[in-house]
């Protein structure tokens, strides 16, 4: 089936930049109360600049495929930038398979574009987002403010 | 279909397409023009024309408000209400006067455990010391609870200072009994177990625990939604005080469930919903109520949904519960038998099949359950997956996440065969046992 493209189960099983790293600034602990997906996300943030995302994550191949590539992208990268891919994941992720992403701007997560016509998985892959959401609020960074693209 | 004159065996290819004809949904397709392969029955049932029909007999020749009103049709809708609740009453074994209708069983347990709390702020008046609990007192659940079965005496105990306890469950899935006299003592009030585990399939050994909260002057809540659909029930057999069920996992209807109760102790609950209905006599200042079971039915009952699952019942009777349970015994064995052939799964729960259900759970090595569950979807095959509702249960199993099988009277051989045909897709996908 076209959902477990391969980059989704290379991911998977060998989750990019994996594991919990200091310094952060803050850690955030997100559940998917329906399967008992988790992930514990750091971020450290260097005033303009993503210095690290680290994580642990348990679950479903989406869920710790969809981490990997959201550390991968990320990581080292400006706020401006990851607020650009977050909006970016997030309407393909809710688009019900209307947008295929673009391999431009979030690279191997095109491959998690399948996941957005399967409602019940959506989640799965938008955990770690949350997550990542949540913690850079609470370095006081907004995600989720426009962005001039 | 006779019940009596034959030893009770599995359905018959032919009986099993006369039932399937029964259930229109099972004669769907699902993504892409996969037949419908329905192994998710512990969730919620399908439901047979019988139930569909009753329902909208109710609502197309009676339908209105029982137990209000004097005219024709209050009158038959009464009638009607009431020869449903003779019927349910009897599937298990009781009298009438001594089974409430509520929204599902999740609203009876609750209704159980309300009756310990309010009778804990004086509710009940004198009949309710028998359920008043303090600091001190014990509540008694197992560690294989659904939450449904959980939460409502967590948050009893939060309320009123008793203190929750719990029999733990033994590496194979079964009630570890070996500390049931520790764990249930005279300080114990009240012991709320399940009946049949709706992810281990273990069926629990009920006498037994009744017989030590017997010995401590406890009373029994039993969690029956996983056997009642199942496997006859009788509820003077089981001698629990109280027992739960719900309607839509026995070809019922949605949006009913069953409270149980001997007589004595469920004249003696405090009231839980308050309203219409439930009522003997109303001032500004305060009420008497109704005698069971209408003291416990607030507000204008699920009429209908009781109507249709008094027909799931008489469905399930015609079947004959002693086939149904053959039948389900039979897929269950061939379930067990097709995981040991797959090392790459492992079985969470019993692998016999001595006192067991047909809730098969089971993990995949290296593969999340929704994973393992996209797959089988992928072929029609409808499975559940997650903790099913049994966190704590899938921490003791050592499991994040299951896929859990479950069976029903309309199964077939052929569904089982599918699942484990699609199943064997799981290993190439992810690149693993081989």
């Amino acid at each position: 089936m076209d959902l477990y493209q391969q980059l989704i189960i290379d991911h998977s099983k060998r989750p990019h930049r994996m594991g919990l790293r200091d310094p952060f600034d803050a850690e955030v602990h997100h559940v998917n109360p329906t399967c008992g997906d988790e992930i514990t996300l750091r971020v450290d943030v260097d005033g303009d600049v993503v210095r690290d995302l680290s994580y642990d994550s348990l679950g479903c191949s989406i869920s710790v495929a969809s981490a990997s590539m959201l550390a991968e992208l990320l990581t080292g990268e400006d706020v401006g930038h990851a607020r650009t891919v977050y909006a970016a994941i997030r309407h393909m992720l809710t688009s019900k398979g209307g947008d295929p992403g673009d391999e431009d701007v979030i690279g191997d997560a095109v491959a998690l574009s399948g996941v957005a016509r399967y409602p019940a998985r959506v989640k799965c892959a938008l955990l770690s987002w949350m997550a990542l959401a949540d913690a850079m609020a609470q370095s006081g960074i907004d995600l989720t403010e426009e962005t001039h693209v | 279909m006779s019940t009596t004159t034959t030893r009770a065996g599995a359905f018959s290819d032919q009986e099993l397409a006369r039932i399937r004809a029964d259930f229109p949904i099972l004669a769907r397709t699902v993504r892409d023009g996969h037949p419908l392969v329905y192994l998710d029955s512990g969730a919620t049932s399908q439901k047979p024309y019988a139930v569909l029909d009753a329902e909208r007999d109710w609502y197309t020749q009676v339908n209105a408000a029982p137990h209000r009103g004097a005219h024709a049709l209050s009158e038959e809708g009464t009638e009607a209400y009431e020869a449903a609740r003779a019927t349910i009453a009897a599937f298990v074994g009781a009298g009438p006067q001594e089974i409430v209708f509520t929204k599902n069983a999740t609203e009876s347990l609750n209704l159980a455990a309300y009756a310990f709390s309010n009778a804990s702020t004086g509710g009940g008046g004198g009949g309710g010391d028998r359920f008043r609990l303090g600091p001190g007192d014990e509540v008694v659940v197992t560690e294989m609870e659904h939450h449904a079965n959980l939460i409502p005496w967590q948050e009893l105990c939060r309320r009123t200072g008793a203190t929750l306890r719990w029999l733990g469950v033994t590496d194979e899935g079964r009630l570890d009994l070996s500390n049931l006299d520790s764990v249930i003592t005279e300080r114990t009030r009240v012991v709320s177990v399940v009946h049949a585990s709706n992810v281990l399939g273990t069926i629990n050994p009920v006498a037994t625990i009744v017989a030590r909260a017997r010995s401590v002057g406890a009373l029994v809540v039993l969690d029956a939604c996983q056997s009642v659909p199942h496997l006859a029930v009788d509820v003077a057999d089981l001698g629990v005080d109280l027992l739960a069920f719900s309607g839509h996992k026995m070809l019922g209807p949605m949006g009913v469930g069953v409270l149980w109760g001997r007589p004595e102790v469920l004249d003696a609950m405090p009231v839980f919903l308050t309203g219409g209905s439930m009522i003997e006599t109303v001032t500004m200042e305060r009420a008497t109520y109704a005698p069971v079971p209408q003291k416990f039915e607030a507000g204008v009952p699920n009429a209908a949904q009781a109507v249709g699952l008094a027909a799931a019942c008489d469905y399930l009777t015609e079947l004959g519960m002693d086939r149904v349970a053959a039948h389900e015994h039979a897929l269950t064995e061939l379930l067990l038998a097709g995981l040991r052939e797959r090392p790459w799964t492992r079985l969470v729960g019993p692998d016999d099949l001595l006192d067991r259900g047909g809730a098969v759970s089971f993990v995949v090595d290296e593969v999340h359950a929704h994973d393992v569950g996209q797959i089988l979807d992928d072929q029609g095959v409808a499975v559940r997956v997650g903790h099913h509702c049994a966190w704590p249960l899938h921490r003791r199993m050592r499991a994040m996440a299951t896929t859990r099988v479950s069976v029903a009277a309309y199964t077939t051989p052929a569904d089982i065969a599918a699942f484990f045909t699609a199943l064997d897709r799981v290993p190439t996908v992810f690149g693993i046992g081989g």
